[in-house]
């Protein structure tokens, strides 16, 4: 199965139809989308809405690959459970988010070798097909954050009990 | 000491749940826009306001509001946020209402440069983080990130 999310916000249109089109040419493969309603239905893919932390854990461990934009919730999620994922940031120029962040965040993260991205709904659709045919393994990360920064931070809660 | 942990939902939340080992030994509250994520904390006293992510003036007014009537109820010694703008609002409601220490954990998404959020919580917060060893500066620490 192969588990697409577009986070809670905004609408994700170019993906979500990308993604349908792979999914038509697919058949042999599961699609499940998250999306968000009254947008794009997706015609080869079955959908869900709102779904609860909970939820979406459980369909991100039971997927094969993840696709997502390139949110941090949807990114540090599959890190966690171990899956390969693959982002397409959103871009100011489509009206899908309000700056050109996710840009960078996906650039600097695909170099340092926790994702993979694709910049483009052609390149995310060769890419699938990559990541399926040759899984390659991304970088691990634990449950928390670094020891360092739960450190400072304990520090800072030590002293403010003074 | 009481602390209150606060994120809008998505991607803050999970930055925010990956802070939790470090308030251990403290009572914790957490705020955030989605009720279903009290899954996440379930042990915990937990709070929601109006997702007020959209440009919409009302339902920004209306989770200001709400927000500081949080605060007034959940009366933190320390406000910690890894953003954006209902963290931002309980910093500030936080430090003017009660005096709280408050801390501000920029989005690791903001790889360029700090949030317009992140700067304007320098006023606020007792102590900011950025996730970029490039974007620490005076009054901006690096200290890791919650990879």
């Amino acid at each position: 199965m192969i588990f697409v999310t577009i986070g809670t916000q905004l609408p994700f249109d170019r993906l979500i139809k990308a993604v349908d089109q792979l999914a038509s040419e697919m058949k042999e493969t599961e699609f499940i989308a998250q999306t968000i309603k009254g947008h794009y239905q997706p015609k080869y893919m079955k959908t869900v809405y709102d779904l609860s932390p909970t939820k979406f854990t459980e369909l991100s461990k039971k997927a094969q690959i993840i696709i997502s934009h390139a949110g941090m919730g949807t990114i540090l999620s599959a890190l966690m459970v171990e899956k390969p994922i693959l982002v397409m940031p959103r871009l100011l120029k489509h009206k899908e988010i309000r700056s050109d962040h996710q840009i960078a965040t996906a650039n600097t993260l695909e170099d340092l070798r926790y994702i993979n991205v694709a910049y483009s709904t052609a390149e995310l659709k060769s890419k699938v097909r990559d990541m399926i045919n040759n899984p390659a393994p991304l970088h691990k990360i634990g449950n928390f954050a670094s020891d360092e920064l739960i450190k400072s931070i304990t520090e800072f809660l030590d002293k403010s009990k003074k | 000491m009481k602390i209150l942990a606060v994120a809008s939902a998505g991607g803050h939340w999970v930055q925010l749940m990956r802070l939790v080992p470090a308030f251990d030994n403290n009572e914790v509250a957490f705020l955030t826009t989605k009720k279903n994520f009290s899954d996440n904390v379930e042990d915990h006293e937990f709070h929601s306001v109006i997702d007020a992510a959209s440009d919409a003036k009302f339902k920004l007014i209306l989770m200001t509001i709400q927000i500081a009537i949080k605060i007034l109820i959940i009366r933190p010694n320390v406000i910690i946020t890894t953003g954006a703008a209902p963290g931002l609002l309980s910093l500030v409601w936080g430090k003017l209402l009660l005096g709280s220490r408050t801390i501000w954990v920029d989005s690791i998404a903001n790889v360029e440069k700090i949030s317009l959020s992140g700067k304007l919580a320098k006023r606020f917060a007792d102590q900011v983080y950025t996730q970029w060893s490039h974007l620490e500066e005076s009054e901006i620490l690096y200290r890791g990130s919650i990879l």
